[in-house]
Formats: structure tokens, sequence, C-alpha cells
């Protein structure tokens, strides 16, 4: 399906962010101007979302963010105190979480321990009114679906964690819903059997086309598995939303650019249409946002693998000098630590293209052009 | 949908009827109780509403002062004893495995839904010249003929601490059990003895626990009612024993209403005291 | 060294916890009507005279109808009350939680008095209706405590995967939170059960001259001669809440209603 993205700033400079798909058919999730407080405690402030039909999302950010109220919100477990919900244009703001024929899955999963797998399962068809032996047969279904047949009568006391984690999903896909909901449910899943329980959620979704949103706080799940990220900060707003690959090439802010992966963060100020002064060197830009005016400050962000060190003091563009602080060689790749008077600049390689330096010795970093990322300070 | 504040009245509708119940057969029975204790008597009757303070001065008996403090001291001193032999016991059950926990536990169920009077007549039985123990130390060889160990003082002792104890292991269980198992381990790899280490760190770390437990178990024995008059003479008869019986024989409801009233009072006070100890305590040694 | 002295420790506790109802037990069984220990030839007359006696058998369904009936109201009252207090944490339920376990907290002479001033006010003294609201009262500390305790158990958010399945409050109730403090209702249930069968000071107080519960009869014959039926009721009576207790032991989770933390059987 191809998108077209769209990135706007208003007025007061808070980006808009939204993906049309191309019928403009805006069909799928909208959140207008969202706002939540818990008393005094802000835990959701002016999210202004729009989620495309059948995608897989996932909603970033560190502890306390407002993740897991945000998809509560979209639940209808909670009450937003400002704003409103939309579901292909209907508003269902006030509709009570019980009748948005939404499938969750809880952070703690929630089955129900007095229930059989079996039962859990098909617990919201009994709820309609299904017959036993339509249930028993759906039942079924669901359990081939997360390979969890012949489980049926067993007891949820007598399964594995990993078991327990497919019985909650399949209790959630049970009436087909219109948004699967997830809050970090892997994350009690040791390392291995977290990896496999996310290739499968991933070809689950892909095969039921559901909308997917997904709350982790883990970034490398968020990017292996989601079409779209929405990076949330610890001021409890949304600071980016796009692609994973547009967030990490591309990060909105300063937050994202350190929160997603690691990021050489350079503090300069503007200097030309296309130029950034850093530490006295001249820095020559891609691209530059809108509306830079020379003597703005700025940060920009560089991510350690697109730095290129070389030995000696070389001369030009782009290029800072300074001696090696700090030489770490992990196996898989090699890092480097610049010392360029005061700043900072990190260096990742493979150990192939690994430079000829060592600590102590006098070296260049390179940042190219297209690999600077102009953030406002 | 948990934690919310409950909205109107249909929300509220389901405390209506707990909070009458509650209203009509705990709290105006208690009003009363406190409002006939100034009320006075009628010889014959029950009471005549009024307000005098004579049940209260008539309290001033050497009867009434001996009886308080005979129930204090017993009460007391059966706590003292149950704690001690339950925290130990309380302990090792919280140790072991779950099936030998039920069973245990099972038991003690049972003793201590048993009645004042079957623990009392079992007691007694045990404690007397053809059925009791006396009879097995004769067996024994260790007696020359079988007596009888009721009715007195140690007789009443057993007695309570034999009701009394269920109910210490009870009140204990929650702390012990929740005691977390690496404390005492830590303990024990730090060269501490399993003696050593139960009174050094289980009972530290539990004093707390061990002053509550004391001062639940001393009010529930003041309530000892049948077993004095059981087991003991009638010099060993408590305050519960002397209120029943003002109300009932006597039918001097004011007067039983105003000694219920200062029994509570004082044992209100001592609990009160007691909590401020074991506080004081556990500041000075922390 | 410590683990033998363990043993006999609790040895020396469950002879002394067990003493009294073994020489009880033997007692029961005398052939004569003489409470004699070991007992002199053996019979099961006492357990006969006891079930066909009148003079024993009012008592004993006196006692079988107050048990029975007093602990469903005390269940009654518990449940709306714990499940309000886990539903909305406001201080008036938390107050009146806080006054539903008083009566057993306080001298029991306190509160029979009480119940007593009560009734002979209202004019019910010496009624069998008396007794029941009065146990009810005096025990409804029992239910609401391990119905709390059930309730507690029912994580928040199982309520709300229930509702985000399209379960209404009604539903949820029913199909549910129900369900999951069920047992909890019944352990509550026997405990007010099994106390209330051998309640003494309160029945007294409040009819005991005219509903004669077992524990009056039994003091009663303790006062005004001995007999072994004493024996064999005191037999009966321990045994049914051996069974009672041995039942939610073995079906219940006695550890945790006792207020155990355990998570040893996940
Ligand atoms: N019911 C509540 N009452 C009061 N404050 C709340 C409530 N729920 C959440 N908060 C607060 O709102 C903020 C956001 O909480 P939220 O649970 O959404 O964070 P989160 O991003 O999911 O964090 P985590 O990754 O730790 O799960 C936090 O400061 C939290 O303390
Ligand atoms: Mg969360």
């Amino acid at each position: 399906m191809p998108q077209i993205l769209i990135r706007r700033f208003n007025r007061a400079g808070k980006s808009q962010i939204s993906i049309f798909n191309d019928k403009n058919s805006m069909s799928g999730l909208t959140l207008e101007n969202i706002d939540k407080n818990f008393g005094s405690v802000v835990a959701v402030c002016d999210v202004n979302l729009l989620l495309p039909d059948g995608q897989f999302v996932c909603f970033l950010g560190p502890s306390g963010c407002g993740k897991t109220t945000l998809l509560r919100l979209i639940a209808g477990l909670e009450k937003p105190s400002r704003g409103r919900i939309l579901l292909d244009e209907e508003d269902i703001t006030h509709i009570p979480a019980h009748k948005r024929n939404f499938g969750m899955v809880f952070q703690s999963l929630a089955l129900f321990p007095h229930l059989t797998v079996g039962e859990n399962v098909t617990y919201s068809l009994r709820v309609r009114k299904t017959g036993k032996t339509a249930r028993r047969q759906r039942a079924r279904e669901l359990l081939d679906l997360v390979k969890l047949s012949g489980l049926i009568d067993r007891h949820i006391s007598q399964l594995s964690g990993g078991q327990r984690q497919r019985v909650a999903m399949a209790r959630a896909l049970a009436i087909e819903p219109r948004l699967f909901l997830l809050d970090e449910p892997l994350s009690a899943l040791d390392a291995k059997l977290r990896e496999d329980m996310q290739l499968e959620l991933r070809m689950l979704q892909q095969r039921l086309a559901v909308t997917t949103i997904l709350v982790t706080h883990d970034q490398r799940e968020a990017m292996t598995m989601s079409d779209l990220v929405v990076v949330m900060g610890p001021d409890n707003r949304v600071h980016q939303m796009g692609s994973p690959l547009e967030i990490y090439r591309n990060p909105a802010d300063t937050f994202v650019a350190d929160f997603i992966g690691t990021s050489n963060l350079l503090d300069g100020t503007c200097s030309g249409p296309r130029d950034v002064t850093v530490g006295g060197a001249r820095l020559e830009i891609s691209e530059m946002p809108d509306g830079m005016i020379p003597d703005t400050k700025v940060t920009v962000s560089v991510r350690p693998e697109e730095v290129h060190v070389l030995p000696g003091t070389e001369e030009g563009a782009n290029r800072l000098h300074g001696s090696v602080s700090f030489v770490r060689d992990v196996g898989s790749s090699v890092e480097i630590y610049l010392d360029c008077n005061g700043l900072q600049i990190v260096s990742q390689s493979t150990p192939k293209g690994r430079p000829a330096v060592r600590q102590g010795d006098q070296a260049t970093a390179v940042l190219p052009a297209s690999a600077c990322v102009v953030l406002r300070s | 949908m948990i934690g919310e504040k409950p909205k109107g009245l249909r929300a509220h509708l389901t405390l209506t009827y707990p909070a009458l119940m509650l209203g009509i057969f705990f709290i105006v029975p208690f009003g009363l109780m406190a409002a006939v204790s100034f009320f006075h008597r009628q010889p014959g009757g029950f009471y005549i509403p009024g307000f005098e303070l004579t049940n209260y001065k008539n309290l001033y008996t050497a009867l009434f002062g001996r009886t308080l403090v005979f129930s204090l001291f017993v009460a007391g001193l059966s706590a003292a004893v149950c704690v001690s032999i339950g925290f130990p016991f309380t302990y090792f059950i919280t140790r072991m495995k779950r099936r030998a926990q039920v069973v245990w536990l099972v038991l003690l169920m049972s003793v201590l839904s048993l009645s004042e009077v079957i623990v009392g007549f079992a007691w007694s039985l045990l404690l007397s010249r053809t059925a009791g123990l006396s009879n097995l130390f004769v067996w024994l060889g260790l007696m020359e003929r079988a007596v009888a160990w009721y009715p007195g003082f140690m007789a009443l002792l057993f007695g309570i601490c034999y009701l009394a104890f269920p109910y210490t292991v009870l009140v204990l269980y929650p702390p012990l059990s929740r005691l977390d198992p690496a404390l005492p381990e830590a303990a024990q790899t730090l060269g501490a003895s399993p003696i050593r280490t139960f009174f050094t760190v289980v009972v530290g770390s539990l004093r707390n626990a061990i002053v509550a437990a004391f001062v639940m178990v001393f009010v529930f024995t003041l309530g000892a009612y049948l077993l004095p008059q059981i087991l003991g003479r009638p010099r060993h008869w408590t305050l519960s024993v002397l209120i029943t019986d003002a109300a009932i024989y006597q039918t001097n409801m004011p007067l039983s209403a105003a000694m219920a009233i200062f029994f509570m009072f004082v044992s209100l006070v001592l609990v009160a005291l007691t909590m401020m100890i074991g506080k004081r305590k556990r500041i000075k040694t922390v | 060294m410590s683990k033998t002295l363990r043993n006999i420790f609790l040895g020396l506790v469950l002879f002394l916890l067990s003493g009294p109802l073994v020489v009880v037990s033997g007692v029961s069984l005398n052939a004569k009507k003489r409470l004699f220990f070991p007992p002199e030839g053996v019979s099961m007359r006492w357990y006969v005279e006891l079930l066909t006696e009148n003079s024993w058998l009012i008592p004993v369904k006196n006692s079988l109808t107050i048990a029975f009936t007093s602990s469903l109201l005390a269940l009654s009252i518990a449940l709306p009350l714990a499940y309000f207090l886990w539903r909305y944490r406001v201080f008036y339920a938390r107050a009146l939680f806080t006054l539903g376990i008083s009566p057993f907290i306080l001298p029991p002479v306190i509160t029979a008095l009480g119940f007593l001033s009560f009734w002979v006010t209202v004019g019910l003294y010496g009624q069998m209706a008396a007794t029941i609201i009065s146990h009810a009262i005096f025990f409804v500390t029992l239910p609401l405590v391990t119905i709390s305790l059930g309730f507690e158990s029912i994580d928040h958010e199982i309520v709300e995967a229930a509702e985000t399945m399209g379960a209404d409050s009604r539903m949820v109730f029913r199909t549910v939170i129900f369900p999951m403090v069920r047992p909890y209702m019944i352990s509550g249930y026997a405990f007010a059960y099994v106390l209330s069968l051998n309640e003494y000071i309160v029945a007294y107080m409040v009819a005991g001259f005219t509903v004669e519960t077992l524990p009056i009869k039994i003091f009663n014959s303790l006062r005004y001669g001995y007999t072994p039926v004493m024996a064999s009721v005191t037999v009966v009576f321990v045994l049914l809440a051996a069974l009672i207790f041995g039942l939610i032991g073995r079906f219940g989770d006695l550890p945790k209603l006792l207020g155990a933390l355990n998570p040893e059987n996940q």
C-alpha cells in the first residue's frame, strides 16, 4: 500500500504528523488533542495521531511516558480529560470498553484463572451469547492459529509462560477485533522466547491484516516489528511518528535522536543555508529544516556508524580533529571514542573496516553531509 | 471500573444493606449499652431510663477491683505463655511443606472452633481423678495414686492457654509466613546457628508482630467466661463472669453495663500502652 | 540437634492439643454412666442417646438452625460490603469494614451485653430470631475477611480484560467476579457456621433460658450432673469441625485464607 508521508509544522512549531493512504479516505483511528490527567498528574498531553488501517503500530517511550494510558484511552478503559477519539470518522470517545469490539492483551495477561484455556479463548463469544458447540469450534480454530491445539481443556495454571502468552493473544482475537491492542505482552519472557513470539506476532498480524498497536519500551522490538513507530517522551507528549527507518535516519528532535539507538549530538550554530559550525569546524548539510536563519542554535545528530575515522590530521569540510580517547572492541563491531577539543564523538565500524588508530593517536572524524541531521536546540 | 469513586444512588445501594444491618444491630446495641450504664436500676425489671452515675460509683468495691486485677493478670499471663510457645511453633509450621502445613492448620482450626464449654469439659476430664492424666502417671509408676488437679489456678491457666493457643497461631501466621525465607538463610550463611538465627533474625525482625499478637491474645483471653467457672474456684472468676452474673442473675443491667464499659475502657488503655511500649523499644534498638 | 529439639517441641504441642480430645473420645465410649478413662467397656449408647433423647435433640436442632441461618445472614452482609470496598476505595466503606471486624476483637461479653440491652429494649429477648441476628453480626467478621481476601485476589486487569471482550458490569460480576470469590464465600460461611455452633455467651445472654443451644446444654449438664453424652457431643463437634476445615484444606487454599502470601502452588 503506497503511502505519502506528510510532515508539516504548525505555527506553534509542533509537528503534526499523519499518514494518509492514497485513497485519502480517512479510514483508521484518529486521536484529536487528547489529554489525560490523573488529579494533578499529567499522564498524556496533547496527542494528535492518525493511525491508518492494517498497520502494525508501536508506541515506544521510556517508563512513565504515558504509553499504557494512551492504549487504555483507545480501549475505552479510561476517559480522556480533553479531546476526541474517532474510528472511521465516528466519534467513539464516550463508547464504553465493552461496546468497542477491540481485542486487548494486558501486561499481566489477565487470563481468567477459573476457566479452562478453551473457555478463556471464547469468553467474548460467551458474552455475545454464542452457542456452546460453535464456541468450541471457534476455540479450536483460535488455538490452531496460535499453535496450541490440544490444550483446549487445560487449566491456566497448567500452562507455561509462553503458552499463556498465546492464549491471551488468541483470546483477544476471538471476535476478529477492529483493533488489536497489546500492552508490553512480551516483557516477562526470556530473550529467546521473546524473539520467537515477536516473529509470530508479526506474522499473525500480517495474516489477519488487523490494525495492531503494541506498547513497548524496548526500541529494538519497536524497530524490528512495526510499520509505524510513535515515540513518546518523558514530557508525556508524542515526539515523532514515522516508519522505523525514518525515525532512525531523521529524528525529529534531540530526545528522539538520543532515545532511538545512540547518536552523536553536537551543539552548533547555523552559519549558512547549508552550513552549520560545530566546535570551530564547518559542516556541510545535505538537507536543512525550513526556517533556519543564520546564528540559530542547533544540534547536529550523527549516528556512530555513519562517522568515519581516519588516522592523522586531514583538512577539509565536515572534518573534526581530535585524539583517540578509547577503543572498544566488542567482536562484532568496534567503537572509537574521539575527543575533539571537548566534543566527544563516537564512531562505530565493522571489524573489517576498522581504522588503523590506537588510543592516544591523533585522528580525524568525517561526518558525511548526508548523515548529519540538524535539529533545533 | 475498579478504584473509581461511587457515583449516584445506585452505586451506593450495594452498601445500604450492610450499613443498615451493622448500624441497627451493632452500633445501636452498643450505644444502648453505653446509655444503660447511666440508667436507673429497677429491681425485678430491667431498667428505667435516666441519667445517674450510681452504677459507676457502685463499681468501687473490693470484689470488682480484685476481679478486674485478676482478669487482667490471667489474661496477661496466658497471652505471654501463648505467644512464647506459639511463636516458635508458628515459625516451624510456616517452614513446613504445604501439605504438612494444611494438616496442622486443620487441627488448629478445629481446636479454635471448639466452644469454651467443650474445652472446659475436656480439660476437667483430663485433670480429673477418674479419667485424667494422673491415671497415666500412676500406670507409668510416677505417682502413688490418682488425684484431681482441678479446680485450681493452674487448671484454669492450662484451659485458657489451650483456648487461646490456636488463636495465637492464627494471628502470628500471616507475618511469619510472609517472612522472606532468604532472611534466616542469609543469617545462617553468615555463620549463625539455627537457634541463634531464630532469636536474632526471626524474633528481631518481627518484634512488632509479636507485640500485636500479644495484644490480640490478651484481649481474646479477657473474654474467657466459662473456663473460670469450670476449671477455677470462685476466687478465680473473671470480670466476664461478674458482668454476666450482674446482668442475668441479679437482673442489674445498668451495673453490668457500667462494668462492661469500664472493662472495655481499661482494656483499650492497656492495649494502647502495650503498643506504645512496643514502638518505643523499636526506636531504641534501631 | 536442633532438628530433634524442634520435633520434640512439635510433639509436645501436638500432645497438649490432642490430649483433651483423646480423653473425651475415650470417655464417650464408656459402657456405664461414669466418666472413666480408659473407658470401662466399649459402647455407642451415648451417641445413640444424643440422637434419640429429646433433651439433647432439641438443642442440636436449635444449634444447627441458628448456625445455618446466622452464617447465611452474615454472608449476605459481608458480600456487598466486601464488594463495595474492593470496587470503590472510599473512607466510609473502610470505616464500615472496621466496624464489621470489631465484634470479633472486643471481649465477647461486651458485645453480648450490647445485644442483651438491645433485644430487651426491642422486646425480642428470648426469641430465636434474636440469637440468629446476634450471631450473624457477631461472626460477620469471618466471611468479611475471607471474601475481602477473595476480592483482593482478583487483579483489576482481569476485570478490564472481560470489559474489553464485551462484558458489561453485570456480566462481569456473573461470569468473572462471582465465580472467583465463590470459594472464599464458602470458606467464610463455613468458618462462621462452625463458630456459631460453638458459641456460648451471646446465645446465653440473648436467649439462654428459652432457646437452648448445644453449648448451653453442655454447660447446664456440667453443672447439674455429668453424663457421657457430653463427651459424645464433644466428639461429634470436633469431628464436624475437622471435617469442614479438612474439606477447606483439601479443596481450598487454607494457608492463603489464613493470610499467607505464598505463590507456592503456582
Ligand atoms: N490510575 C492512575 N492514577 C494516577 N496516576 C496514574 C495512573 N495511571 C498512570 N498514572 C501516571 O501517569 C503517567 C503515565 O503512566 P503510564 O502507565 O501510561 O506509563 P507507561 O508509559 O505505560 O510506563 P511503563 O513503561 O512503566 O509501563 C505516570 O506518571 C503514572 O504515574
Ligand atoms: Mg505501561
